[in-house]
């Protein structure tokens, strides 16, 4: 895909690796809404954008909240008329600091599923209308090593990312010729602010930035026609060609 | 709604469904042949069957607003607003209603203050509606201009509007109760409801079968409003768009003797008021434009072989349409028909579809 002109929609774009993508694809040419909770950081966000040579909306909304996602996907398609790319990346952590399953709240991992599960089937859905119609559409799963390995402390988050996962690749095999290709990506570690929520110790220098994940995003985007469907890819070792 | 200028029998008069139901593949479809005036109760699992190889199935991929606004008037009275029409400029056609809600039939409601050009209408914290002009036919209907343009717009209608409905349902609707699984962009006033119960995997099976699947998008307007002299004048003039593939499509559905089937009214008129204005040699031409086009008993459609609709009250502008495809003295019989085996009308009612065994009834103007 050319990044020039197209519509993307990201959630979570307030911050991380939902801000910088936002940016990478809006230095490039590319219309993109923008869903995160806050408003006013979101109208930053959009501004960077245009700033950049995009084309940035600003659509405050939170995707755990099933009243939202409609608003959402309409004023998505109100603003860019269509959708070529849907990146799911709002997430949450369900609860800080972490804490093993024994003594995670029941809400905490409802949280997290409502946020990184319902959130992206519900979106998906709202907006498969004009990605199944428009017939060569890209939906970006971000997804987590937590999804795969059973990490102490990361049970909410971590279950919730797996179960994202099986959704992706039952979209993904659903979905296979009707022209919307699913992939799940695992953007590795970043320095972000969730991040720090998770892992306030951490050694920041030994983390990528969202900046430079942001750029192996927007190569997968341009070469996803050659993922094949349903694969999971690692952000930090992708590059075209590979992941066949 | 609204009693129909022209009264239904009592045995023509189906129930409401008061509601959004739960398996849409259960859902009655009455199948009207116009050529032998043959009725047939299926449902609307059957469609594919009832569906050939060549036909093309075309849907209204408009997503539906939330065009119900809480507004206050120039004396803070409160009133409602209902988006009508989104005018080339950027300002709205809007009906205004007096105090209450969807829950009161719309011709008991009390009458909206009397707004004048240059006064302003305030909804939620900061939104205004400049009124630009008022209709000579009611001042009912008001051209405004709101204060916000772009997302800011758009962020404030969806924070504050609900989807329009009326008293026949038992509950406040929900944004999702009012899309079809194909919606797209938002443009309808009320929700395009043919297209309502066709999930996507009933599309697959219709595909399957030979049969192609196009698109238009349509800004299906209010179907009543309750005053009678703006009710006599539905439908108002609608924004559409039909796009290149969906010209495409006919124009291969034409070539090897397949029928265009039109999901819901609104289609037809997509359609008939776009091949109205197409000056070229095509039947068609791709492109937006407001079409004004009233279809009723008479018109010879041009591109449109069948329709699937919604069961439609005598009198209301969606059976006048209907007309225009099978003879008025056959749907009154079809209405009975439907009445007495339980079918249920309104936007989360049954359905007809009215389509021939072969092409249309009268000589065709086309190509």
């Amino acid at each position: 895909m050319n990044i020039e002109g197209l519509r993307i929609v990201i959630t979570g774009a307030g911050a991380g690796l939902g801000r910088a993508l936002a940016l990478a694809l809006g230095r490039r040419g590319a219309r993109v809404a923008l869903v995160a909770r806050t408003a006013g950081a979101l109208e930053a966000v959009a501004a960077e954008v245009a700033a950049a040579g995009g084309e940035g909306h600003a659509i405050p909304g939170d995707v755990g909240d099933k009243e939202a996602i409609h608003r959402i996907a309409a004023q998505a398609m109100a603003a860019l008329g269509g959708v070529d790319v849907l990146v799911h990346n709002a997430s949450t952590l369900g609860q800080v600091p972490l804490r093993s399953l024994a003594d995670t709240e029941c809400e905490a991992l409802e949280r997290a599923l409502a946020v990184n599960v319902l959130g992206p089937f519900r979106l998906t859905r709202a907006l498969l209308g004009p990605m199944r119609l428009g017939g060569d559409a890209l939906v970006l799963m971000v997804s987590s090593d937590a999804a795969v390995e059973p990490y102490p402390t990361w049970g909410a988050y971590g279950a919730s990312k797996a179960a994202l996962d099986h959704l992706a690749r039952i979209w993904s095999a659903e979905l296979d010729g009707h022209g919307v290709r699913v992939v799940t990506v695992d953007p590795g570690e970043m320095d972000t602010a969730m991040h720090a929520d998770a892992m306030p110790d951490a050694d920041r220098a030994s983390l990528a930035s969202p900046g430079e994940v942001a750029e192996r995003f927007v190569e997968i985007i341009r070469h996803a026609g050659s993922i094949p469907r349903g694969q999971r890819v690692a952000a930090q070792g992708f590059s075209a060609g590979v992941g066949s | 709604m609204n009693a129909p200028a022209v009264q239904s029998r009592a045995d023509e008069v189906l129930a409401p469904a008061t509601g959004p139901r739960g398996d849409a593949l259960a859902e009655r479809l009455l199948v009207i042949d116009p050529a032998t005036g043959r009725l047939s109760d299926r449902r609307i699992a059957d469609l594919p069957e009832l569906l050939r190889e060549g036909d093309l199935l075309v849907l209204n991929d408009a997503a539906t607003l939330p065009a119900s606004l809480m507004a206050t008037g120039p004396m803070g009275e409160p009133m409602e607003l209902r988006l009508a029409h989104a005018r080339d400029d950027g300002a709205w056609d809007v009906a205004l209603f007096g105090d209450g809600d969807w829950r009161t039939r719309t011709e008991h409601r009390p009458a909206p203050p009397v707004v004048g050009v240059g006064e302003a209408l305030l909804l939620g914290d900061d939104l205004r509606a400049l009124v630009e002009a008022v209709s000579a036919v009611s001042p009912r209907l008001v051209t405004v201009r709101f204060s916000h343009s772009g997302d800011a717009f758009w962020r404030r209608l969806y924070q504050l509007g609900r989807p329009v409905q009326y008293a026949h349902l038992h509950g406040a609707l929900a944004l999702w109760d009012v899309q079809t699984p194909v919606a797209s962009r938002p443009w309808a006033m009320e929700m395009p409801s043919a297209g309502r119960p066709l999930s996507w995997a009933l599309l697959e099976r219709v595909k399957s079968r030979g049969v192609a699947l196009a698109t238009v998008t349509h800004a299906a307007g209010l179907s009543s409003i309750g005053d009678e002299a703006l009710d006599a004048g539905l439908p108002w003039p609608e924004r559409s768009e039909v796009p290149q593939a969906t010209v495409d499509a006919v124009g291969r559905c034409r070539a090897r003797g397949g029928r265009v089937v039109a999901v819901g009214t609104s289609v037809v008129r997509a359609l008939e008021g776009r091949a109205e204005r197409s000056t070229g040699d095509g039947l068609l031409e791709a492109g937006g434009a407001v079409t004004g086009l009233v279809i009723g008993e008479g018109f010879r459609p041009r591109v449109v072989d069948g329709v699937l609709s919604g069961m439609h009250e005598p009198g209301s502008s969606h059976f006048a349409l209907l007309t225009a495809f099978a003879d008025a003295a056959l749907l009154h019989a079809s209405l009975r028909f439907a009445s007495s085996r339980g079918y249920l009308q309104h936007e989360f009612g049954d359905s007809a579809l009215v389509l021939g065994v072969s092409h249309g009834l009268a000589p065709r103007i086309s190509a």
